[in-house]
């Protein structure tokens, strides 16, 4: 069993008719995804157990008509806890770490029913574009084994590009959802932030962070968004607007006729690959000849997004980390002698190198004689970013330009090159320092392998975004082009 | 050479919250270690913090007691810092944006009026708290972690230990009649730093200051200060410099010592708290708070005096605390009259507590007893004698006309029933009969004193006395 070419509604029919059992649907799933393990190692843990468990038990039951998700297998990027099933951030601090309560998002999932797989490799606390800081292992790219599947949600993403499961889980504080989409050549989306819960998701950077789907097309991203989202009392930046059905105007009336589409001139450089460029003037074609008129805008502010980005974040995983100390859960050092022995030596032993890094960018950030300087002018920056999204979106309806400036890098690349590797999220980081929500999807190739398009949204405006995303990919063919993968195909 | 001295004092006050600040967790004290804890006090992974609405209204509520003004808009900031009672290893609290500024109270020392200002109230938790054992071990319980506290921090415009400890008592006072805490120091629900420097007399630049943390007594901070205006004192004269520091008052000496020097001071790397959005306080939630706000000391004082017609100085002890004043009210309420129930709690209730070291609400007596037993006293059912050991009884909570029942403590008051036993008397003491006829008047102490023996103390003096009188006079 493989997921391509299919989506949650055929699926849940099938379930629902009995054509398939949620049981057999659960193994060939596992199965599939086992074969590909060798290649892709994108699983840090499978929850074969516990999901036939649940899957015996929806056969007892019948799966429900009106619950498109139950007894469907979707993955877990391992940065949100699940009750019972190890939960590490990809980190060593979080080895073995078992979780007592569900992330809200998960909590959600289990009230309809939905099959976990198990949890997805990222980068060390999400904190990388490649998914080579995890503490664990390093997947690969599906399309090119050689390649990164982007990160710091590569599990999540190399899995819904191998057919393995419809959807997985991610997390997005700078990109980590859209990057890998786009390196895979599937949907993801980041939704507005304050739209989904983060009570029980692990934090990296707060003001940033949020969940979203990786998932094979835009209706299926759409429909699980809906499930997921909403106000949580857990969580006190969740957003108390209501929650449309953001698929519910998905189907063949729709279309972005009178769409008022803005690129920015800065998302399309000298610094962003020609090829990238190519498919993405492609797109802004495909846009107006389907009746959306598309215009070039300034947003000057863009290039000053990484530094700013890599200031802020860094300084709020500073503080967040502080609690991974070896005293009450996770990693603890051996051959201590006091208290500070703890501290630095669990710390040391438990973080990674990238997660050193940050936390001593943000450390140095905070900390008396630099925040003025650097955490507050960032701040600044922030504002800045923030006001080109207000000015661009009282002429337009959306944005859009390249997700990445290139498609997937070779692995090993540019581990050796931290500002390198911060510029891949250049394009990206913007979204989060606005909240707004933003979507990639596949647009086409540049040297063989996929290349996505970035569709951003005003704040809380998901359903425009997907409307947007729907009719693109409804009217080409790029979504329908599959890696060749080894194993049970 | 002269000196004057500037003290400003950092005070934190525990709410008494159902909850804590930022989980649901129960605010308990006293239970079994790490019983009042969730995953958020825990500082587990993806945890987030909820605000609890009711501190926020404890701290207009504060502000607005201490006349200040509350802020309409704002964040809270994280304070960094590891520590095992510190699971996040941060706190939540207001730097940039306190909830309430620019306050005063007023205090009086040696007859002179005096208003102190408040520089600013903040919300924030409370750490956990560690025991460190002989062991070589030390325990972490955080049930404390999380409790509310609001920390109160005043201008520098004290200018002697007398003058801070009077503001401590004045705020404590004002606080507790708020009723959002016990502010009981040694249960540490209020506890104090203090900030001093000396300059030499009539100089414009403000000494270098010393912090002395976490006094937990009036005269913890009375002594500490005391000897800190003689250390600074005895530094300057002899042409030295005073060090900013942090320093600890060590109780076996009545000295402090040093425990940090600013150079090797924490950098708490605070900054705007993401997991909380920014507050904002409306003018009728701050409006609804005044409203609810009971009535303060100086007003009961006003009241006691005005219109129950009570002296200054009973209305100012009486209102020392809200207990004994809410207490005061209550018995008033239920029928006591006010002068004799304020007496009462004065003499007979104030000595029995000072006695026991106990507080009014640790013993079963209530209002509508007290009212009751002095109304026992004055309707002549007991005497004042008696009422001594009935109110043995209400302590315990009994009843008081049931108890003087059942203990036969009922004054025997009825002409008729005296009667007979006067006559008795008399029929059995013609020498004092006599004694009294040759002018010793001393005899009819004697004859009294037979008819209390006759009547085991139960008759009611007055009316025996008026008895034995007109019986004796006619014999």
């Amino acid at each position: 069993m493989n997921f391509y070419d299919t989506n949650l509604t055929q699926v849940h029919n099938d379930l629902v008719n009995k054509r398939i059992s949620v049981t057999e649907l659960t193994k060939e799933t596992l199965t599939n995804i086992k074969a590909h393990e060798k290649d892709l190692k994108a699983y840090l843990h499978l929850n074969e157990d516990a999901a036939l468990k649940e899957a015996a038990a929806l056969d007892k039951e019948g799966v429900p008509a009106d619950d498109v998700i139950a007894g469907m297998p979707l993955a877990v990027k391992d940065n949100i806890l699940t009750k019972g099933l190890t939960t590490t951030a990809a980190s060593k601090i979080l080895e073995n770490f078992n979780p007592v309560y569900d992330a809200t998002v998960v909590a959600k999932l289990n009230q309809h029913h939905f099959i976990n797989v198990g949890k997805t490799n990222l980068d060390e606390f999400a904190m990388g574009s490649s998914t080579e800081n995890s503490a664990f292992q390093t997947t690969s790219n599906p399309w090119d084994l050689t390649r990164v599947p982007g990160g710091s949600s590569g599990g999540s993403a190399a899995s819904v590009a191998a057919g393995e499961v419809l959807g997985a889980l991610g997390t997005d504080t700078g990109g980590s959802i859209r990057m890998p989409a786009s390196f895979n050549g599937i949907v993801g989306m980041k939704p507005t932030y304050g739209r989904v819960s983060r009570w029980g998701v692990i934090a990296f950077a707060s003001s940033f962070d949020q969940v979203g789907w990786l998932t094979q097309n835009v209706k299926d991203n759409a429909t699980l968004m809906s499930i997921i989202s909403g106000q949580d009392k857990h969580d006190m930046t969740t957003s108390d607007r209501e929650v449309p059905d953001f698929a519910a105007e998905l189907n063949d009336s729709a279309d972005v006729k009178g769409l008022k589409i803005a690129v920015p001139k800065e998302y399309m450089s000298d610094d962003v690959d020609a090829g990238v460029r190519k498919v993405i003037m492609d797109a802004v074609k495909h846009f107006e000849s389907l009746g959306a008129s598309v215009d070039e805008v300034s947003m000057p502010n863009t290039k000053y997004g990484v530094p700013a980005y890599y200031i802020l974040a860094p300084s709020e995983a500073s503080s967040n980390l502080q609690r991974y100390d070896g005293i009450r859960y996770g990693f603890r050092a051996k051959d201590v002698k006091n208290l500070e022995d703890v501290y630095v030596k669990s710390r040391s032993e438990g973080f990674g190198a990238e997660v050193k890094r940050r936390i001593m960018l943000g450390t140095f950030s905070l900390s008396a004689g630099s925040y003025d300087a650097y955490f507050l002018q960032a701040a600044k920056i922030r504002r800045l970013i923030t006001n080109d999204f207000i000015n661009v979106f009282k002429d337009y309806d959306l944005i859009i330009g390249p997700t990445g400036a290139h498609p997937a890098f070779k692995i090993g690349s540019e581990t050796e090159d931290p500002r390198k590797m911060y510029m891949n999220d250049i394009l990206t980081v913007p979204v989060n320092m606005a909240g707004v929500p933003a979507m990639s999807v596949p647009a086409g190739f540049s040297e063989g392998l996929p290349v996505g398009l970035q569709i951003i949204g005003k704040m809380f405006d998901e359903k425009t975004v997907y409307k947007a995303g729907y009719v693109f990919e409804q009217t080409t063919d790029f979504h329908k082009q599959h890696p060749q993968l080894g194993g049970q195909n | 050479m002269n000196f004057e001295t500037t003290i400003g004092l950092e005070v934190h006050v525990e709410l008494k919250t159902n909850s804590k600040i930022y989980s649901p967790a129960a605010v308990e004290y006293g239970d079994q270690a790490n019983t009042n804890i969730n995953v958020i006090d825990w500082g587990y992974p993806g945890t987030l913090p909820t605000l609890n609405k009711g501190v926020v209204r404890d701290g207009i509520m504060a502000t607005l007691a201490l006349h200040g003004q509350v802020r309409h808009h704002m964040h809270f900031d994280r304070k960094n810092y590891f520590y095992p009672d510190n699971p996040k290893a941060y706190q939540i609290t207001q730097k940039d944006t306190p909830i309430g500024h620019d306050g005063w109270i007023e205090i009086e020392v040696d007859g002179k009026k005096k208003k102190v200002g408040i520089e600013e109230l903040h919300i924030e938790e409370d750490a956990g708290k560690n025991t460190h054992s002989p062991n070589g071990f030390s325990y972490v319980d955080l049930n404390r972690q999380g409790t509310p506290l609001i920390e109160i921090v005043s201008k520098p415009e004290m200018s002697s230990p007398d003058e801070a400890v009077a503001y401590l008592e004045a705020l404590r006072q004002r606080i507790q009649f708020t009723g959002i805490s016990d502010v009981k120091m040694e249960e540490g629900s209020m506890r104090c730093d203090v900030n001093i420097s000396v300059r030499p007399y009539g100089s414009d630049q403000l000494g270098v200051r010393s912090e002395i943390k976490n006094l937990n007594s009036f005269n913890f901070v009375k002594r500490t200060l005391e000897y800190e205006i003689k250390r600074h004192q005895r530094v300057l004269m002899s042409g030295g410099q005073i060090v900013q520091e942090t320093r600890r008052f060590v109780e076996a000496t009545g000295e402090t010592a040093s425990m940090r020097s600013k150079e090797g001071s924490d950098d708490y790397r605070y900054f705007p708290e993401p997991d909380l959005p920014p507050l904002t306080v409306s003018d009728d939630w701050i409006k609804e708070v005044d409203a609810e706000m009971p009535e303060m000391p100086g007003a009961r004082r006003d009241r006691y005096v005005n219109q129950l017609g009570l002296s200054d100085y009973d209305a100012k002890v009486l209102t020392q605390t809200k207990e004994m004043s809410d207490f005061f009210d209550e018995t008033v309420k239920d029928g006591g009259d006010p002068k004799r129930v304020a007496n009462y709690l004065m003499n007979d209730v104030n000595s029995y507590l000072n006695d026991n070291h106990i507080d009014l609400p640790e013993t079963k007596l209530t209002p509508d007893h007290l009212a009751g037993m002095l109304k026992l006293i004055q309707d002549g059912t007991i005497s004042t004698k008696m009422a001594k050991k009935v109110f043995k009884g209400i302590l315990e909570g009994e009843e008081p006309a049931e108890y003087a029942k059942a203990h036969g403590l009922i004054q025997l008051s009825d002409p008729a029933q005296l009667q007979p036993i006067v006559d008795d008397v008399l029929d059995k003491n013609q020498q004092s009969i006599d004694d009294y006829k040759n002018g010793k008047t001393r005899a009819v102490g004697f004859l009294m004193g037979q008819v209390m023996k006759a009547t085991r103390g139960k008759a009611n003096p007055g009316v025996a006395n008026k008895l034995l009188m007109k019986s004796l006079n006619a014999r």
